[in-house]
This record gives C-alpha cells, sequence and structure tokens, in this order.
C-alpha cells in the first residue's frame, strides 16, 4: 500500500518539478494517441455512416467483422504491424518502424472498429423515419449526414471516449512497434512496463497516475463536449 | 458551407499535428538498430553507453531490448544491424546460418541461484547440478524465464546436465518475461530462479532473495557484439552496425564497463573481456 502512496507522491513530485523526459512521455503519449483517435474517427465514423445508410449483400457480415474488431488485442495488431513495417516487409519501404508513426499506425488500426462499431450501433438507433423527414425538408445528402450524426452526438462522442481509451491505455502493440526508445518512442504505457522490469516500482505508479489523471483530462474535455446544451 | 470550412480547418489541423512525427531526426541510414537483451538495458548499462556513441559518431541506435532468443531471430532475419546478445549455441547457429558475421567478445558476468531465505531444498556447498537435482528431489518451486532468453537457455542447459526434465512438473513454472520480473515473481512466491547477476544487484533491495548458489565455473555469462551479415540482408545498416560493435570493444567503453555499478551496487555487474582468447562459458 504505501508503494501506491510514494507512487502518487512520486507522480506529484515529477509533475510539479516539470520533469523534461516525464513531461515529454506524457506530450509524445498524448499526441500518438490523439492523432490515431483522429484518424480512427475520419475513417471509423466514415465507416459506420456508409454501413448505416446504405444495403448491401453481406451487410450482416461485414457489420460482425466490424464488431469482431472492437475486441482486437493490442499485442496481435502490434505482431501484425510490426512484420508488415519489417524491413524486408510489404510495408518496409515506409522506414517507419519504431518511430511514432507506427505507433500512431497500429493504435489507428485498433481504435477504427471500436468507434466504427459503436458509432454504427449510435446511427442505427436514430427513429428511422428521421432520415426521410430530412430529405423530404429539402436537405442534401451531406446536409442529411450531417443532421444525422448531428442527432447521434452523446453516443458518438462516447464511441471517440471509447476509441481514445483503448489507445491510451494499450501498451501490446505500443512496445513491439515502438520498441519503447528513450527520447523518441517512449510512452506512459511502455515507460511504465519498462520501469516495473526495472524494479522502480514507485516510478511505476507515478507513470500510471499521470496516465489516468491524463485520460481523466481528456475525457472531462470530450464529456464537456458531449454534454453541452443539456441540463442535468 | 461553414461546415466544410470546419471539416477542412480540422483536415488542416490533423495534416500539421501528423507533420511534426515524420522523422525529424537523421536520415534513415543514420539509424542503427540494436537488438539485445533485456539485461543490458535494465541494468542501466545501454542508457550509459548509447549517448557516448551517439555524440562519438553521429549515429542514432534504436535500441530493441527483448530476449536474446527474439534478438538472434531478428539478426535472422536481417530486422537488426548489430546485436548484443548472451545466448553462446544460438549464436553459433546464427553464423552458421549466416545471418551474423564478426562475432567478438565483449564481457562477461555470472549467473546466481537465488530463493528463499530458508532455502528449503538445501542449496548450501553444492555444485550447480547438485543444486538442481536437490531443488527437483525437494519438489521446490521453482520460477524459470520460459522466454528463450539468453537466461532461459542457459537454464535448460544446466537441467539437462542435471539429468531432470522439468517441464510439465508442479514444482516447476514458467513466466515468460524478462529477468526483472521473473525475480518479482520469484521473492513472491518464495521460489528459487535463475538470474544474471547485473539484474540481481540493481534489484536486490526490492526483492528479500539472497543467493543461494554461485561462482560455478558452469555459471558463466558471457556476452558477444555480432554483425548482421549485410552481404544476406542488402538494407542492413552495415557501417553503423561495424561502428557499433567496434565501439563495444574499444579501449574506452571496456574500461566504462568495468566501472560501471560500482558506484551504485558496491561491485560491477559486468567484467571486460574485448580481445581476450575466445573461451565458452564454463571454462575459465
Amino acid at each position: 500500500m504505501d508503494l501506491i502512496w510514494e507512487g502518487l507522491r512520486k507522480a506529484l513530485e515529477l509533475l510539479l518539478r516539470l520533469d523534461p523526459e516525464v513531461l515529454r512521455i506524457t506530450w509524445l503519449s498524448l499526441k500518438v494517441s490523439g492523432i490515431a483517435t483522429l484518424i480512427s474517427v475520419v475513417l471509423g465514423l466514415g465507416l459506420a455512416v456508409l454501413m448505416a445508410l446504405n444495403e448491401f449483400p453481406g451487410k450482416r457480415l461485414v457489420i460482425a467483422l466490424v464488431n469482431t474488431g472492437m475486441g482486437l488485442p493490442p499485442v496481435v495488431v502490434g505482431l501484425f504491424v510490426t512484420v508488415f513495417l519489417w524491413r524486408n516487409g510489404p510495408l518496409g519501404f515506409l522506414g517507419i518502424l519504431y518511430t511514432p508513426a507506427a505507433i500512431i499506425l497500429a493504435q489507428a488500426v485498433i481504435a477504427t472498429p471500436i468507434i466504427a462499431g459503436l458509432g454504427l450501433a449510435a446511427l442505427q438507433h436514430l427513429p428511422p423515419g428521421l432520415r426521410l423527414q430530412i430529405l423530404s425538408l429539402g436537405a442534401t445528402r451531406p446536409q442529411m449526414v450531417w443532421l444525422l450524426l448531428k442527432e447521434a452526438r452523446l453516443p458518438l462522442l462516447a464511441a471517440v471516449m471509447a476509441g481514445f481509451g483503448g489507445v491510451i491505455s494499450e501498451v501490446g502493440a505500443s512496445i513491439m512497434v515502438g520498441g519503447n526508445l528513450k527520447g523518441s518512442t517512449r510512452v506512459l504505457t511502455t515507460a511504465t512496463v519498462m520501469e516495473t522490469s526495472r524494479g522502480n516500482f514507485d516510478v511505476a505508479f507515478a507513470l500510471s497516475f499521470i496516465l489516468l489523471i491524463l485520460a481523466f483530462g481528456v475525457n472531462t474535455l470530450l464529456t464537456h463536449l458531449q454534454q453541452r446544451g443539456r441540463r442535468s | 458551407m461553414r461546415r466544410f470550412s470546419k471539416l477542412s480547418g480540422f483536415l488542416a489541423l490533423l495534416l500539421a499535428f501528423t507533420a511534426t512525427l515524420l522523422p525529424a531526426g537523421p536520415p534513415a541510414q543514420k539509424a542503427v538498430i540494436l537488438a539485445t537483451t533485456t539485461s543490458t538495458q535494465d541494468s542501466g548499462l545501454l542508457d550509459e553507453l548509447i549517448p557516448m556513441f551517439e555524440a562519438q559518431t553521429g549515429y542514432s541506435v534504436k535500441t530493441i531490448a527483448v530476449g536474446s532468443g527474439q534478438a538472434i531471430a531478428m539478426g535472422k532475419r536481417g530486422e537488426a544491424d548489430v546485436l548484443l546478445v548472451h545466448s553462446p549455441d544460438a549464436e553459433k547457429g546464427l553464423l552458421v546460418d549466416g545471418g551474423g558475421v564478426n562475432r567478438r567478445l565483449v564481457m562477461h558476468n555470472d549467473f546466481i541461484l537465488v530463493g528463499p531465505a530458508n532455502d528449503p531444498a538445501g542449496l548450501a556447498k553444492l555444485s550447480t547440478i547438485q543444486c538442481l537435482q536437490r531443488i527437483a528431489a525437494a519438489k521446490a518451486l521453482f520460477m524459470s524465464r520460459g522466454d528463450n532468453s539468453g537466461t532461459h537457455a542457459m537454464e535448460l542447459k544446466l537441467w539437462k546436465a542435471a539429468g531432470v526434465a522439468p517441464d510439465g512438473q508442479p514444482w516447476y513454472q514458467q513466466s515468460g518475461l524478462g529477468m526483472g520480473q521473473t525475480l518479482a515473481i520469484a521473492a513472491e512466491k518464495k521460489a528459487y530462479t535463475l538470474s544474471d547477476r547485473g539484474t540481481y544487484l540493481a534489484l536486490r533491495k526490492k526483492l528479500g532473495l539472497p543467493i543461494l548458489h554461485e561462482g560455478d565455473a558452469a555459471l558463466m555469462n558471457v556476452y558477444h557484439v555480432i554483425e548482421v551479415n549485410p552481404a544476406r540482408f542488402p538494407k542492413v545498416n552495415a557501417a553503423g552496425g561495424r561502428a557499433f560493435a567496434d565501439f563495444m570493444v574499444s579501449k574506452a567503453v571496456q574500461n566504462r564497463i568495468k566501472d560501471f555499478g560500482i558506484a551504485t551496487y558496491g561491485s560491477p555487474l559486468f567484467f571486460p573481456d574485448a580481445g581476450l582468447p575466445e573461451v565458452e562459458a564454463g571454462r575459465r
């Protein structure tokens, strides 16, 4: 137990002292997972809209696949992305293995199905007549999509939060495709694993608390966005 | 139209954000991928040596700290430029296979048997082989790395020499994790385990697992540097890998290795060996 208090104290100390290494790791975590989430929002919501508004053969199969993808284990994604990015792999020419870009790629693969799956559920939950009603009022198709997304704002932002939560907390893919390189690809989760294996449990706890604070901060922001204009 | 300006603003932001992440550092051929064992990183040795190397040569090193098994597998596929490993039999396999060239001796330390303070199997004053036989006979809990690392390879070799097949026995458990975590698990479960001395010394204070057996010639732990063969893998950064290998056996670095850890742990963690005749673990 005292280790936890020690960790909390250390976290505050590292933050208040503005420890440059910790700040860099924290900022990189936020940047990498933030960009991965943004990419996943574009791809995932796009996919959700396509699936929600169109009928096509095999649609149920596609939905089942997306829903399965929501549970993709990060280490499996990490393994696949690593092998693709190897120098001698199919995407080796990009030369991005062991760089932040590789972590973003892997995290986008993890978050896209989460946002697509939850986003699709949110859109399908809207009253079925709504779309026709909007179109009959003379809206263009893009306007209609925009209104639908606005209407489903609450669950859609929940989907974004789930996607972000999934990637900021994962370690399996980040450590494999990033390599936990000091000053380059070390993020909060991989640093926590490393400090644990070095026996520096106080630092590991400190990093964990910083991660929790970060996740709380981002989710507070998104929740504010989500609940805007609502009275509770 | 407002919506589209919002959307394009968002995309512009995304692009700008991504641009900050593009490799701003040195070009690809300036990067050297070093695949190594966890002990060199967890002991803090590389944290001291890598910045030296980078300042001297202008290369930037990507240290991928995994078990020796995985490090050698990366070499076998040309996915690293240089290896720093301690699994002699697997290393020789890599050389025979043609994936690695120019294997050079860097340093050694030794393995130790640690376990619960009350020593239920009674290991005092035995040889390594007898210790393992005693653990097996007493069915005392033994925590194995089980991860193909150099330490794991050494442990399996010792069990074989002891004539014990521990696999599947209820007293024999595998963590599948690095040395630091395996030591922590062994401490928690009051189990015996085989550790390299460097990682053990770095963690000793937090463990409460005394050394129960040490000093046997069979427990020598030898580290070699191996360059990945550029003739086999054209994408390998041959010059960078060679530069790092030369650096590791250089006089300055060997002196640094000799002193590393004395200030913190009271004794050195590694002993420099570069240039000495190649001897196998256990014959020195």
